[in-house]
């Protein structure tokens, strides 16, 4: 058993990796993918096609809206419908560009062949361009533009690639399924990663509940001799896959309140991430497709399917038998931080991971009692917080005592929530006191820049 | 025994006398000058301490009546224009009475009206429900029913009805402070006039969604349909957004639009007869046929 | 198409097996091996005494909460039966029954009840409730009777008690010892008088063993309060062994034991970080000692504790636990 982990706080929900054993199947096209355009963090992407344009897979169909931002290509082939508002999962409208599904044709200079292509080109600048044009995104759930993570601000020095494989969410397979079948492109995309970011280390971490996964990393990894690659086996613990928390584990480093990870010299890029960066450098293959799982106990056709980006989950789920009767949540994501699906006519994103269905016995909430101040939650707190007191100070909503207790440093893993015996909602206030004292926060800041401006 | 009693009296007698001395030169000494008025003003207030000023208080408030010029921009719906009048009084200031407030939830999107679509697990809080997703219903912008309005209110003017799932405001409590306004993340709860003896007139709704869609989710959805706009012979009502405002300084509580609505969205309050729809509709008729043949005759 | 509706809520959507009655049977658990033995030398009173002590307190917290406060009754988490079992061990077997359900009612009705119910009372709830029968009833708490248990045993005063008085009247610690025949193996295994929560001081630590093990508590507290004790002792014995007793006698002795494991470490009185609860241990040990060598009382714990009580706010306030990322 590994030792490798973060050091404060943690659970260990049972991984339940019912679907590790299914291999990745190509999902058939659905009639009509909604491409929303709202799927990454930053400012959301500005159409560039109109109702009634013809479009290839792979053709750029809106482009950045502002610095932080991404591209979006087409993940199928045929006419635009219409572009929008729609309502995404949770019944909130989005803007989304509908297209019609006709053939599968893809646009020119993009690589389709199962070859593997190891040579990386030299010019960092046009790789890191490459990735952009090719809207990568972080696929480990926070979407956040990869061009844009990989081009850190001046005076800022990379120390170490981190490649997320932890998958540490219970129910998740697709991370483990990409490293079986498609290992050796996630170790090239390593290698690029690795390169662009000033020829550093590179840590491959993996919860040792995949020996498989592991070891046929390792095997490639001696095979296609990337010295600077290494596999770091990690502990069984939730949350270990989360960026702070895996950088603690493997680099012995805290970003403190606030910061990035560059400031502790780390860059960390998820397992799909890896093989959307080689697909984009290597084979100009936009991101347009990615793996994910559709599992639960109650499910009886557990799968990885690749999914194009804008399948309705709707889609997903009859192709597998339809949602079971005894499920009452389906939800997109783990379940610990995954999102509760209201509407099943949603489409799917860059970022979907799962589709998860649980049955009552397993997510009913119990009713809530009395805190007995046992400090389980505390003790569970990956960022070491006090989550009962955050709790009362949200309550009453005193920012000043919930700033003093860093409430903004919250992950909202779920933690808290998950380990309490009385069953008080606590997550659920201090995601609301997390964004009240955030938004304090930037309002001082704000006020402060005012001031100085006005100064001079 | 008498000495030792004797004794007791006179040192705790002296003990004293010195003792009040101590503490009368220290209030002297330490004494915080203030503007004598803040008293007067403070004690004229209702001691609510609800906010709903605008300040932190019902002493700050007053803080803030005798620094400014005049009473123009401040006022206390608790205490209303009595209270007012009283401070203007004590500040020699001259103040227009206000028209009364009072709060009003413009939803009716009760259970049987209104079909649930999910069930909600979660914390039971507007604001935590509203920040989730979009509701348990198919109106995105209707009343979530977790009572964060009814929390707030600290004059008990507010409760949940059971059996629609919708607060209600109760008129004699409600001071229009403004907390449940401010507590209700979907922005339903608006301070309208109390209007002539009650009576107003308000629409019930504010779903934005085309019609169709607002009427498929809710059977008392404002649809747009500007059937009401069309009859307002005051210009008091404005469509935008799919849904209808009435604007209560315009309104003179004909009572047409109410009659003339087609889901029942806009409702009277505070009047003293039930309305008869016929006899309105028949009324609007009459007078449209007037103004046509005015029009001819042109 | 699914015909019965989804359920929404935010994340997490899966939640640990964890409850707040799980956590209490396992403390209720990890008491029965000290009950047991107590059962053995004191027979079928102890075993009367015990379950009139658990009723009156279920019984009481059941009537309150569902006829005065109008609520669901929380009797379903067990604590009250934790604070009944604590009570008993805590009294002389031969406690009159009435005297019992007096310690009931103030334990539960005044020490917790009032104070708002589970998770807002300040001291500890048995505690409170012993040390109310201690100051009203003298007589009947300080009365050791003869086990009637299956087992042999000696009658008579607690060994503290006995010190205590054979100091009031001259002899050295070394002739008390040896006039009363105690052996640190007797206080181990306990054939010596006490109340039923002293006697099996291995019963009370397989116990304490078995909650470290379930994760329900952390062990920090208690082997900080048997630190200090030792400590204490060790310095005070050094300085004259005829007046003070040593460290051994003094882990062994009296309720020490009972309330380092059960009492000092029930969550709601007790500290929530690592620092805290060490120097809550501290004061614990500390002031235990200096009530047994120079206070009034044999025995110092149950004051120990209830003092230390008051100071848990404070020790909350100053000791927070270390954040991620921030010195």
């Amino acid at each position: 058993m590994s030792k490798n982990t973060f050091s404060i706080g943690g659970v260990h929900p049972h991984d339940s990796k019912l679907s590790r054993g299914c291999a990745i199947e190509q999902l058939p096209l659905a009639p009509a993918v909604y491409l929303q355009l709202s799927q990454h963090i930053g400012a959301p992407a500005k159409p560039i096609v109109a109702v009634g344009d013809k479009v290839k897979v792979g053709q750029p169909i809106a482009e950045p809206g502002g610095f932080v931002s991404s591209f979006i290509h087409s993940s199928v082939s045929g006419t635009v419908k219409s572009i929008a508002p729609r309502p995404d999962l949770a019944g909130n409208p989005q803007m989304c560009i509908e297209i019609a599904v006709e053939g599968d044709e893809w646009a020119e200079g993009i690589d389709l062949s199962d070859t593997l292509v190891t040579d990386i080109p030299e010019d960092n600048k046009a790789i890191i361009e490459k990735i952009r044009l090719a809207g990568v995104v972080g696929l480990g759930g926070a979407t956040f533009p990869t061009h844009v993570k990989l081009s850190p601000p001046p005076g800022s020095k990379c120390e170490m690639v981190i490649i997320n494989g932890c998958e540490c969410e219970p129910y998740l397979t697709s991370d483990f399924r990409v490293l079986l079948e498609k290992g050796e492109q996630v170790v090239v995309g390593a290698a690029i990663l690795s390169q662009v970011m000033g020829n550093v280390p590179c840590t491959i971490a993996v919860e040792v509940n995949k020996p498989e996964a592991i070891a046929h990393i390792e095997e490639i990894i001696g095979r296609l001799g990337f010295k600077g690659i290494s596999v770091m086996p990690m502990k069984m613990r939730y949350p270990q896959g989360s960026e702070k928390q895996l950088i603690d584990a493997v680099m012995h480093r805290q970003v403190g309140s606030g910061a990035l990870p560059i400031s502790v010299g780390a860059v960390v890029q998820n397992v799909g991430t890896a093989l959307a960066v080689y697909d984009a450098v290597q084979k100009n293959k936009p991101l347009v497709d990615n793996v994910l799982s559709v599992t639960g106990e109650c499910f009886p056709h557990q799968a990885n399917l690749q999914v194009r980006v804008g399948t309705p989950i709707k889609y997903i789920i009859d192709y597998l038998g339809g949602v079971p009767e005894d499920a009452v949540k389906v939800i997109s994501g783990g379940p610990m931080m995954g999102r509760a699906i209201a509407n099943l006519d949603a489409s799917t994103l860059k970022g979907t991971s799962a589709v998860l269905f649980l049955t009552a016995k397993q997510t009913l909430r119990a009713p809530e009692t009395a805190c007995i101040r046992c400090g389980k939650c505390a003790g569970a707190c990956p960022m070491g917080l006090e989550p009962f007191l955050l709790y009362r100070y949200a309550k009453v909503n005193d920012l000043e005592a919930l700033e003093q207790n860093a409430a903004q440093d919250c992950i909202e893993c779920g933690c808290c929530l998950y380990s309490c015996p009385a069953h008080i909602p606590l997550l659920d206030n201090i995601r609301q006191a997390k964004a009240a004292v955030l938004g304090a926060i930037r309002a001082r800041a704000a006020a402060a820049k005012a001031a100085a401006e006005a100064k001079k | 025994m008498v000495r030792i009693i004797i004794w007791t009296i006179a040192v705790v007698t002296v003990l004293g006398l010195v003792l009040a001395l101590v503490l009368y030169l220290v209030a002297k000494r330490f004494k915080v000058e203030e503007d004598p008025r803040i008293d007067e003003v403070e004690k004229a207030m209702p001691g609510a301490n609800c906010g709903g000023c605008g300040f932190a208080g019902c002493r700050a408030f007053a803080e803030a009546a005798v620094k400014a010029p005049n009473l123009d921009s401040i006022y206390c719906p608790v205490g209303g224009n009595d209270t007012m009048a009283k401070v203007a009084q004590i500040l020699g200031y001259e103040v227009k009475e206000k028209a009364p407030m009072v709060a009003v939830v413009r939803c009716n999107g009760t259970c049987q009206a209104r079909p649930r679509i999910n069930n909600y697990d979660g914390y039971a809080s507007c604001k935590v429900k509203a920040a989730l997703y979009s509701g348990d219903t198919g109106c995105s912008y209707g009343c979530l029913g977790c009572g964060d309005c009814v929390n707030a209110c600290q004059f008990g003017a507010l409760s949940m009805d059971p059996e629609t799932g919708l607060p209600v405001v109760d008129q004699e409590k409600c001071t229009a402070c403004g907390a449940c306004v401010k507590a209700c993340p979907k922005h339903i709860i608006e301070l309208r006039p109390k209007g002539p003896r009650g009576m107003r007139e308000f629409v019930s709704c504010v779903n934005r969604d085309k019609g169709p869609v607002a009427k498929k989710a809710c059977a008392n959805a404002c649809i747009g349909c500007g059937i009401c706009a069309k009859t307002c012979t005051k210009d008091a009502i404005v469509i935008e957004g799919n849904v209808a405002y009435i604007d209560a300084s315009k309104c003179k509580l004909c009572r047409e639009c109410e009659a003339v609505c087609p889901t029942g969205a806009i409702h009277g309050v505070g009047f003293p007869k039930p309305l008869d729809k016929d006899a309105v509709k028949a009324r609007i008729k009459e007078r449209q046929l007037k103004e046509k043949e005015a029009k001819k005759d042109e | 198409m699914i015909m019965s509706k989804l359920t929404i809520s935010p994340s997490p959507h899966i939640h640990a097996k964890d409850s707040t009655r799980r956590l209490m049977l396992d403390v209720v658990i990890a008491l029965v091996p000290a009950a047991v033995c107590s059962f053995v030398f004191y027979g079928w009173r102890e075993v009367l005494l015990m379950a009139v002590s658990i009723a009156s307190c279920v019984l009481l917290e059941w009537a309150v909460t569902k006829f005065m406060l109008k609520k669901p009754s929380t009797i379903g988490d067990f604590s009250a039966v934790i604070t009944g079992m604590l009570l008993a061990m805590n009294l002389p077997y031969t406690t009159p029954l009435w005297v019992v359900v007096i310690g009931a009612v103030v334990a539960i009705g005044v020490a917790k009840l009032t104070f708002g119910g589970i998770g807002q009372n300040i001291w500890n709830p048995a505690l409170v409730g012993r040390v109310f029968l201690l100051v009203s009833f003298p007589t009947y708490m300080t009365t050791w009777g003869a086990p009637q248990g299956i087992v042999d045993a000696v009658s008579g005063p607690t060994p503290l008690g006995a010190i205590q008085e054979g100091l009031l009247q001259g002899s050295t610690v070394q002739e008390i010892m040896a006039s009363n025949g105690y052996s640190y193996s007797q206080m181990l295994f306990a054939n010596l008088g006490g109340s039923a929560g002293e006697v099996c001081a291995l019963a009370l630590l397989a116990g304490f063993v078995y909650l470290c093990i379930r994760k329900v508590i952390k062990p920090w507290i208690t082997l900080s309060i048997f630190a200090t004790v030792a400590l204490t002792a060790l310095v005070f014995w050094e300085i004259n062994p005829e007046r003070f007793t040593d460290s051994l006698f003094n882990l062994l002795s009296g309720g020490l034991i009972l309330g380092a494991c059960f009492m000092a470490t029930d969550y709601v009185t007790s500290p929530m970080s690592l620092w805290g609860g060490v120097i809550f241990g501290v004061g614990i040990g500390f002031l235990t000692m200096m009530i047994r060598y120079f206070g009034p009382y044999p025995e110092g714990v149950s004051f120990a504790i209830l003092i230390m009580n008051s100071v848990v706010p404070l020790l909350n306030m100053w000791f927070h636990q270390k954040k991620f990322g921030r010195k």
